[in-house]
């Protein structure tokens, strides 16, 4: 059991309001291992993009993280220097983001966006840098790389501009890529299409990927690991194929009940419909007012993260005893 | 209104609007405010400084005297009702106007709106204040003439906001609609177009005034704007620059005051901008 | 395509720069006869008819007008009333001063206003940045030549460090510059700060840093451009104003510029001088706006696409 790439425990974001700070993530825990492609799911609001650009730390303005730990390859990445994070941010950990064209300066090329990582990270020269750029691209599947180097992000469809964003992630050849969402603003056959990109980079260079999205059938596929998370906590942390065979923690049953029955990956629209998530309890379990089996206790206070089984970790009251029949720690 | 509520919160508009009601008290209450009468001349009592006692009177000189003997004071505030009135008529002219052409251009487009958009690049092309005098040369001089030039600097800004919306309106078919049902030309424009122009409107008023404050200072200044014997704070300037060295305060105190008043009407302008980008309809 | 783009702005501008000059014109000759201004009292009306019919006064108004536009094309703007001299001469002599007047100040005002927007926007909420959105609202709520009055009040009278009127080297120059400057200087430092701050929060500053360039890279290279394209449009509007402003600024000053000239024509009823002046200014102007909209396209490449 190789040491995990990333190691959080304990992570907790709080944003500055005109009321106050406002904790919107609360006790996040979890590890990466080398190679592992683990996928964060859960609604928006559910603080899932704010964990990963905490990593980076990459949070807006307002925004403050604390965290028991919070390790990439034995580091503190919450402690690092703005020189030491430069040395870290896309070479080590890069991020793709969910919108590709708000994500890239519109009035640089994006042949130059991609060869300043590499002449940052690198120092190559002009001319390798521009070699490297076109078979970057090539890489991700853009034709004709050489002429589309000089053109602009607006100038290419959704699809294409969101391969040159992974291009550009993967220019710094870091150990682990973040892609948060980096499918949802794209069609059906062009999602198929990055997914597999990614997946078969992750084969050829044994990448550690870690997926945020909402999309469940999504993870179904290329995860190994799932974390479900709501209102800023961390609800169950599980094997992929545990958790679609047999979620225990509510939301996440209902999350794949619906997904059974809708067969549409989204998160179902009676669960969405309900109060915006972005106000969570200061105090008690976020889901309660949602959960068909809360009872009290939810209310008054957050159940932590145990495990039940091995590699599973759930945090709600109602699943403190390990099932029947399984194992527990 | 929620939007008078709202404008009351926002600190930067509400500032903006005391610093305005306070002037335009001044101004309304200035015959009984001013010690003196604006156009009392008194040789004997020239170029005094602030804070000066009266010889006869039992009040003082608040802001001195100016180059006949007439108190700063007193003009000033006799000052702000005309500069105020001068300012709010060009307003209220440039508003009609520029939204008449707007309008006219916006619903009827063809060469009515080819036409305009040229002439307001002629306008625009010609330096605003070199029109001005050119204008007031040519017409004589006299507060009419003023207000008139004053008017002609801003209405440019009104047609544009107006001609704008009226366009995203017609895109959005109200004008087909309301033709089927009979409606006319003027009607549409006064039931569906003016209420969503009232806010921009309100907004370019409110530079649009300090605007033309700004510019009756200068046309004053000059010589050529209103007559040099009434007070108001541009002719007050251009008295005061010719004895900066002595009586420095003839000509810094209408700066001030042109300078507070201005700001008061901006703070409001953004204040209300602020408010229109942030509750407008998207 | 390019070309078409130019070919017409440049038909647009020269419409407008023949639409200003007949307004001119028309004003021009509304405006009193300026045989009167050029006799003595005791001239007979036989004189003044004779003066009239020799300057080309009697002839229709729009003949003058093709006869002017024709002779304009080829330098003669005719000859000054008041003056006695050729009107392009009297442009001549003293436009350079006000470029320079204009040109010093307008510089100044873009790149202090610049420098201190970006340095506004970067300490947001701190004192200086208070400081300096202070500085720009005041220096737009005074009438520029007010603002200029005080400035010689306080430099050249009672500190005696700057010369108060006149021309001819570097001191002379600073007063009447920074007076012209400010009101521009204000509004672009609030512009760029606005834009700087707009560009600082937006995804494409948090994807540079997420590649881990540093903070001065992010700046420079990413935010930097963003931040000046809305504050080039506004920049051409602003040479505009300032031109405007010259007159004013030229007057209080004694500065030997085209605007006092025509401030003193207007004043005089010297419409030829008056008219000429008019043609040169708004020939600037549509070159300005023309050369603002180029520079505009070839900036931000998402313009060209249209």
């Amino acid at each position: 059991m190789s040491a995990p790439l990333i190691d959080i425990q304990g992570l907790s974001i709080s944003l500055r309001t005109r009321d106050g700070l406002k904790r919107v993530v609360s006790d996040v825990s979890f590890t990466v291992a080398p190679g592992e492609a683990l996928g964060i799911v859960g609604e928006s609001g559910s603080g899932k993009t704010l964990s990963m650009l905490s990593l980076l730390q990459l949070l807006p303005p307002g925004a403050v993280a604390h965290a028991h730990r919070a390790l990439y390859d034995g580091r503190d990445l919450l402690g690092q220097s703005r020189l030491q994070m430069s040395g870290i941010r896309g070479r080590e950990i890069a991020f793709v983001f969910q919108d590709s064209l708000t994500a890239l300066n519109p009035v640089i090329t994006i042949g130059r966006q991609i060869t300043e990582v590499l002449r940052l990270h690198f120092s190559l020269s002009a001319a390798d840098a521009q070699q490297r750029t076109a078979e970057l691209l090539a890489k991700v599947g853009i034709p004709d790389p050489s002429l589309r180097m000089r053109q602009y992000p607006h100038e290419f469809s959704g699809g294409m501009r969101q391969r040159v964003c992974i291009a550009m992630a993967l220019a710094g050849e870091p150990r682990i890529l973040i892609a948060d969402e980096p499918t949802t603003a794209l069609d059906v056959t062009v999602q198929a299409e990055i997914v597999n990109l990614i997946q078969q980079l992750q084969r050829d260079s044994g990448l550690t990927v870690i997926w945020v999205t909402h999309d469940l059938a999504l993870l179904a596929r290329i995860a190994d690991r799932v974390i479900v998370m709501y209102g800023g906590r961390v609800m169950e942390d599980a094997a992929a194929r545990d958790l679609f065979e047999a979620p225990r923690h509510p939301y996440a049953a209902a999350l794949l009940s619906s997904v059974r029955h809708d067969a549409a990956p989204r998160v179902p629209a009676t669960l969405a419909a309900a109060q915006a998530v972005s106000a969570p309890a200061a105090a008690g379990c976020p889901f309660t007012p949602r959960c068909p089996e809360a009872h009290d206790r939810c209310r008054s206070s957050a159940p932590p993260l145990l495990n039940v089984a091995d590699g599973t970790r759930v945090a709600c009251w109602a699943r403190d005893r390990a099932p029947p029949g399984s194992v527990a720690s | 209104m929620d939007f008078w509520r709202l404008l009351f919160r926002a600190p930067q508009a509400r500032n903006g609007l005391i610093m305005l009601a306070f002037v335009v008290g001044a101004a309304l209450a200035a015959p009984w405010l001013a010690p003196f009468s604006p156009m009392h001349v008194d040789p004997g009592a020239r170029l005094l400084p602030p804070l000066t006692p009266a010889a006869e009177s039992a009040s003082t000189y608040f802001l001195g005297t100016d180059s006949v003997g007439r108190d700063v004071l007193s003009r000033l505030l006799y000052g702000a009702r005309l500069s105020l009135t001068v300012g709010m008529l060009a307003v209220l002219l440039s508003t009609a106007f520029g939204t008449m052409v707007g309008a006219l251009s916006g619903y009827f487009g063809g060469w009515i709106d080819d036409f305009s958009a040229w002439l307001i690049d002629v306008q625009l092309s010609f330096p605003f204040l070199l029109l001005a005098l050119f204008l007031l040369g040519a017409l004589g001089g006299g507060t009419a003439a003023v207000v008139l030039i004053l008017a002609l600097g801003t209405w440019v800004n009104y047609a544009r906001i107006v001609r704008a919306q009226i366009l995203s309106i017609k895109n959005q078919g109200y004008v087909e609609a309301a033709r089927v049902t009979g409606a006319g030309a003027p009607r549409v424009l006064f039931v569906h177009v003016l209420p969503n122009t009232l806010s921009p409107i309100c907004v370019v008023a409110s530079f649009s005034m300090a605007q033309a404050i700004l510019t009756e200072a200068g046309l004053s200044f000059l010589g050529v704007g209103l007559d040099p014997s009434t007070p108001s704070w541009g002719t007050m300037l251009n008295d005061g620059r010719d004895y900066l060295l002595n009586a420095w305060w003839i000509a810094a105190m209408p700066g001030l005051a042109i300078g507070f008043t201005v700001l008061g009407v901006t703070l409001l302008g953004e204040g209300l901008r602020d408010l229109l980008d942030a509750s407008g309809p998207r | 395509m390019m070309i078409s783009f130019v070919i017409g702005k440049l038909f647009r501008a020269a419409t407008v720069l023949l639409g200003v000059s007949f307004l001119t014109f028309i004003i021009g000759h509304s405006s009193g006869d300026p045989v009167l201004l050029m006799v003595r009292g005791d001239a007979t009306p036989q004189q003044k008819e004779d003066l009239r019919h020799s300057l080309g006064l009697d002839r229709p108004v729009l003949e003058q007008y093709a006869t002017y536009v024709e002779r304009a094309v080829h330098g003669d703007l005719g000859i000054s009333y008041r003056q006695r001299v050729p009107v392009s001469r009297l442009i001549s002599l003293r436009l350079p001063y006000s470029l320079e007047l204009a040109g010093a100040a307008f510089s100044a005002a873009l790149i202090l206003g610049f420098a201190l927007g970006v340095i506004a926007a970067l300490n947001r909420g701190r004192l200086i940045d208070h400081l300096i959105t202070a500085l720009s609202i005041s220096s737009q709520v005074v009438p520029a030549f007010w603002l200029g009055l005080v400035l010689v009040l306080l430099f050249a009278v009672y500190w005696q460090v700057l010369p108060v009127f006149g021309s001819g080297g570097l001191q002379y120059l600073l007063l009447p510059a920074i007076t012209l400057a400010l009101p521009t200087l204000g509004r672009i430092a609030r512009l760029a700060r606005g834009g700087m701050l707009d560009v600082l929060g937006s995804d494409y500053i948090r994807t540079a840093r997420a590649k881990g360039l540093s903070e001065r890279s992010v700046l420079l290279h990413h935010a930097a451009k963003n931040a000046l394209l809305p504050l080039m449009t506004q920049a051409g509007l602003e040479l505009g104003d300032m031109v405007g402003s010259a007159f004013l600024v030229e007057t209080v000053f004694a500065w030997p510029g085209i605007g006092r000239m025509v401030v003193n024509a207007v004043l005089q009823r010297d419409f030829l001088v008056v008219q000429g002046c008019v043609l040169v200014i708004a020939a600037g102007f549509v070159l300005i706006n023309l050369t603002v909209d180029l520079l505009y396209a070839r900036v931000d490449p998402r313009v060209r696409a249209r």
